[in-house]
This record gives structure tokens, sequence and C-alpha cells, in this order.
């Protein structure tokens, strides 16, 4: 997964979300799985896709957005809920507000609501681009406020997951949100709501470990790494090479975790086919 | 008392000091009671001395010791007529998570604990007290089997986290504790948790999720290890002592964050002095939730949990926005 830290450091060149999106003509881009060199404009058009290989390239919460809700259709929630770092940990709070200069987000995770295909939809996007995606406070409470809303709304609840786990720099605080998020996706479930899990690269850790696994239907991204333990923890601990698709979507589907994995070209057609047979409701109960 | 940690090294020195002067006076028939009496009122100065003030990472090392109770200690100490019930019906039988039913002073309870090895081949047996997918399983059939029969669930929390390993991974260990996060939060009869060692991640958390947490004055729980933690962050594991610290991880920490209920003391220098009366202080501890909660019916026992984590976190809205409400947590925690 080195591949993953080299394009984020690409990433983290250009200022914010919005920056991101203009990248100028001309601009090429190397496929870290193919190597063949592609023009951000051509992968643009293609939903950050190399047409060469399918290598899926992680994108921002914003381009998530753009891609997932029919034109103009989304609006964002608690856009300005920050952390009061609770353990005080030192240099946490410099770290947020450069991640927040970095990529245009408060926090590691977009929340809203908008349409997909005319079905109106509320919505989490992880953007691993801030703190490796990870969750603390700020994650647990938006994404608790979501399914909150979406509750109390008759909404969907679509999650995206891009994270490598509980944000250390909350401690313990860190480890109730996994807590929080699955008791409220349990009393909206047992309301009778409908929760999509779509897993992309990386799904780790304590984010793995609780919202991310509890979908109605659970999805992944072709490639995404998806695992509770780090592989060299594994490594270390078993004293034996893993395999070389270990802990991928694709390993995961085969261990019947997934019930599919689903190309991003695909998607709003699976997801718009399950809001349609969702909406269409059941049996008399 | 086990194997001495450096801290402890002046008591051992002073023990054995005591000792050889017992021995020098029986031998010699000489009257040393004095400097003896001294000796010994030395001694006792000495360890509430050191063990009154003991730093998060002596702690974490106190939590560790190979003779600290477990949960398979404290069970006969606790409990009557325990009947352990093996297996998750899906896959197999984790020795690493002991479950079964029992009677707590007569009334019927699920017990459910976290089972490290009291010895290197019982640790081998029980894999370091690190579950698998199918403990979790284990532990949620046994949940909703005391949802069915109305019974309170008490738990033991002791482990350095779920097991990160190829087959753990491959039977979904995210799954198996995101699942018991999930459906622990709705149970509607009391759970009380005793974080009673070492309480690592989503590990610990998955027999976790209580109306009341309870921790030993010697244990620790944390989203991470230390040594984890130490190793993240600053890129070498050999910091874990200011991780113990930076991280607040132990009882009192917990505490003070609003995260656990009930801070447990300890006998002096740690369980492991006196298991028979750490259990009767553990046994009080658990009589009065179980009564603190017992007023509750079934429905207010599941929206207090609820209403517990609802309103775990840290965090504030910075600046007006339509959309959002005033989200300052902090004063707002409900214990
Ligand atoms: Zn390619």
């Amino acid at each position: 997964m080195k591949d993953f830290f080299t394009k984020k450091k690409k990433y983290a060149t250009v200022p914010s979300a919005k920056a991101r999106q203009d990248v100028p003509e001309g601009i090429v881009r190397k496929c870290p799985k193919c190597k063949k060199i592609m023009y951000v404009k051509e992968l643009q058009k293609h939903l950050f896709v190399c047409q060469s290989c399918g290598y899926h390239y992680p994108i921002s919460a914003q381009v998530r957005a753009e891609m997932l809700f029919d034109q103009n259709s989304y609006v964002e929630f608690d856009r300005n809920m920050v952390s009061l770092n609770p353990l005080q940990f030192p240099n946490y709070l410099n770290k947020l507000e450069s991640d927040r200069k970095k990529t245009g987000l408060n926090e590691a995770v977009w929340t809203g609501k908008g349409m997909i295909e005319g079905y109106e939809t509320a919505v989490a996007i992880m953007d691993k681009g801030f703190r490796m995606g990870s969750m603390g406070s700020v994650v647990g409470e938006k994404l608790t406020r979501l399914v909150e809303y979406a509750d109390q709304n008759g909404l969907p609840v679509i999650i995206f997951s891009a994270s490598g786990g509980a944000r250390m720099q909350e401690g313990v605080l860190s480890l109730m949100q996994m807590a929080k998020t699955s008791a409220a996706l349990k009393t909206f479930s047992k309301n009778g709501g409908l929760y999509i899990s779509i897993m992309t690269h990386p799904t780790t850790g304590g984010v793995s470990a609780s919202f991310a696994s509890l979908g109605d239907y659970n999805f992944a991204e072709p490639g995404a790494l998806i695992g509770f333990a780090g592989r060299r923890i594994i490594e270390q601990t078993i004293g034996e090479k893993l395999p070389e698709d270990f802990q991928t979507a694709e390993f995961l589907l085969k261990h019947g975790q997934l019930d599919q994995v689903i190309p991003r070209s695909e998607l709003r057609n699976v997801l718009s086919r399950i809001l349609s047979i969702h909406a269409a409701g059941g049996v008399e109960g | 008392m086990g194997p001495e940690l450096d801290f402890e090294k002046p008591i051992f020195e002073l023990q054995k000091k005591i000792s050889e002067l017992k021995t020098f006076m029986d031998e010699k028939g000489i009257d040393l009671s004095d400097e003896l009496n001294h000796l010994q009122e030395r001694l006792k100065d000495l360890e509430k001395e050191t063990y009154g003030s003991m730093t998060p990472w002596e702690r974490v090392r106190v939590a560790r010791k190979l003779n600290r109770p477990t949960t398979l200690d404290y069970l006969p100490l606790l409990f009557t007529d325990f009947v352990e019930c093996h297996g998750d019906r899906l896959y197999g039988d984790d020795p690493a998570i002991v479950a079964g039913i029992a009677k707590f002073h007569g009334r019927p309870v699920t017990v459910i604990g976290e089972q490290r090895g009291r010895d290197t081949k019982e640790n081998i047996m029980r894999n370091y007290g690190m579950p698998h997918p199918e403990g979790y399983r284990k532990a949620l059939r046994l949940m909703q089997q005391a949802e069915k029969f109305r019974r309170p669930i008490i738990t033991f929390i002791d482990t350095k986290g779920a097991f990160p390993g190829k087959a753990a991974e491959e039977r979904g260990q995210s799954e198996a504790i995101a699942r018991n996060l999930f459906e622990m939060s709705w149970l509607s009869v009391p759970v009380i948790c005793v974080v009673i060692g070492e309480g690592a991640s989503g590990g610990a958390l998955a027999i976790g999720v209580g109306n009341q947490i309870l921790m030993l004055e010697n244990s620790w729980y944390s989203v991470i290890s230390p040594e984890g933690a130490a190793a993240l962050l600053w890129k070498d594991a050999g910091k874990a002592e200011v991780a113990a610290k930076t991280m607040k991880i132990t009882g009192s920490d917990l505490k003070k964050l609003g995260i656990i209920d009930k801070l447990i003391p300890e006998v002096l220098g740690g369980a492991h002095h006196d298991p028979g009366k750490q259990a009767e202080i553990i046994d009080q501890a658990l009589i009065d939730s179980l009564k603190e909660l017992s007023p509750l019916s079934a429905e207010q026992i599941r929206q207090q949990r609820l209403t517990k984590y609802r309103a775990i976190g840290d965090y504030e809205t910075v600046q007006g926005n339509q959309s959002d409400q005033k989200g300052n947590n902090r004063d707002n925690k409900m214990r």
C-alpha cells in the first residue's frame, strides 16, 4: 500500500478541494499500478479510474460529492464543527489547522444530503487527506447527526468510508465514537432505515470495526484496502508473509464480507436500483 | 508477589532486609525487636509512598503482571453456580473469551470476560487473551440469550487487543466487533463492564458497551496500547512511557474525562497482592451498580445506555451556519 502514501503527497500540493477539481490542462499523472501516463483531464472524465488497468485513484470528498449527486442537488451539514482537543494533546490543533488548509475541509468527513438519480439521500464522505481520514469526536458527531437527520426525515443513508481508523490524538474519546456511531445506526435500523456502506481505499481499524461494516448492504471499490489490523502487524504477529491480495476488496468479497465490489463507473447505477427497490416498499408488516 | 518491577525494588530490598534480620535474631537468640519494628514501620511508609503515587506507566506494568487476577480468578470469588458456555455456533470456540451463566448474590446473571493465560502454557492456549471473531460472536450469542431470559450482563475487559491475524481477518474481525457495538447498544437488560487489566482498542470495546463502565485503579483503557501509540505518533515504541501519560489511559484519567462511571480502588500494591480482598471490593462495586440500575425499566435501561454514548465527544461549532446547532458537548455529558 505504498502507492497510497506517494499519491497523498501529490494531492497535498494542491491547496483546496475546489482547486483540486480545476487542475489545469496539460498536467499528467502516472498510474501507480500500471505506470501509464495519463492526462488529468482525461482521468477526470473517467471518474479518476485508470483506463488502462482499472486502478481507482483515491479522491477527495468534494470530488466524490460532485461525482455522486445529481447536478447542483446537494447541501452540506455541520461544516464548521471542530475538535476541542480533549486530551490537550501536544501540537494536535496545529495539525488540524494545517490539514484544514491542505484539504479545504474542517474535518475528515463531509456530511450532507442530495439527490441520487432523483432519490433524496443523506450522505457522508470521508476524506483521507485530512488526518488519514481518522475518526475523532467531530467525525463521530457529524456521522451521528447525519444518521439522526435521516431517521427523522425518512431518508436512506450512504457512508463512503476512507479512513486509517480511530484518531490517536483523541485517545479513548475516539474509541467511543465507534460505539456512538454504531448505536445511532442500530436505532436507525430499528426504525426501518436503509443504510448502504461503501468502503473505499483505505477502510481500516476502528472505522472498519464500526459503522463501515454495519450496512444493510456493504460494498467496496475495486482494490480498496479493508481490514481491522495492519498488514505489517499481522505479519510480525504470525511470522509469515501475507498474500498479495490480502485485505483487498476482492479478498473480502471472497471471504463473504461484502455484497459486491462495484467499479466507480457503475456505482450510481447500482445505488439507484437499490434506492428504487427500497422506495417501492415491502409487504404489509 | 511475582517478578518485581524496577519502581518496586526498594520495597523488595527492605522486605529482604527484614527477613534477614528475623533469621539473624532467631539464630543468635538476640532481641533486636526495636530495630525490627523500626524497619517494618519504614516498609509500611515506603509501600504507601510507592504504591500511592504510581505513574501511568507503572500502572500499565502492574496491569500486565502475570500473577494479576484474571476473569477466571474472579469468577469463583464473585459468583456461584457458574456454567460455562462455549462456541459461537458458526465457526468455533475462542478460549480468549470465557462466557457463561451464574448467580451473583443469588441473582441470575450472564458473565463474559476476556481471558489471558496465567503462565506461558495457558497463554498459548488462550492466545494471550486476544480474541478472534468467534470469541466476540460467542459473547454476542450469550448477550442475546441474556436479553431473552432478562438477566443482567457483567463483562470483564482484559485484552491487549483483538487478535491481529490472518484467519481473524478472513473471518471478519471488523464485522464481529462492529456487530457487538451495534447490538449491545440496544440491549434492554443492565450491562456492567469492568476493566480489570488491559483494555486495548476495539478488542476491549467489543464487550464494553455498557450502562456503567467500572475500572480498576491499575488498569488501562484506550484506543491503542502505549507502545502502539508511541510507534504511530512518534515512530518510537520506546516512548511508551510518555505515551502512557499523554494518551490519558488510566482509570483516574478516564474518570476525569467522563468516560467511566466508577474507579474501583485496588489493594495496596495492586490486585495481585490480595485477590480475595480485591474481589470483595469489586463485589461491592457490582452490588452498588446493579442497585443503581434496578429502578429502571427495560426501555429506560436501553435509553440510559444510548444517551450515555450519544453524549461522548469534545467538539464545537466555530462560526454561524444555518444548518449548525451549538454543539459543545463538554458540559453536556450524561453520567
Ligand atoms: Zn493503470
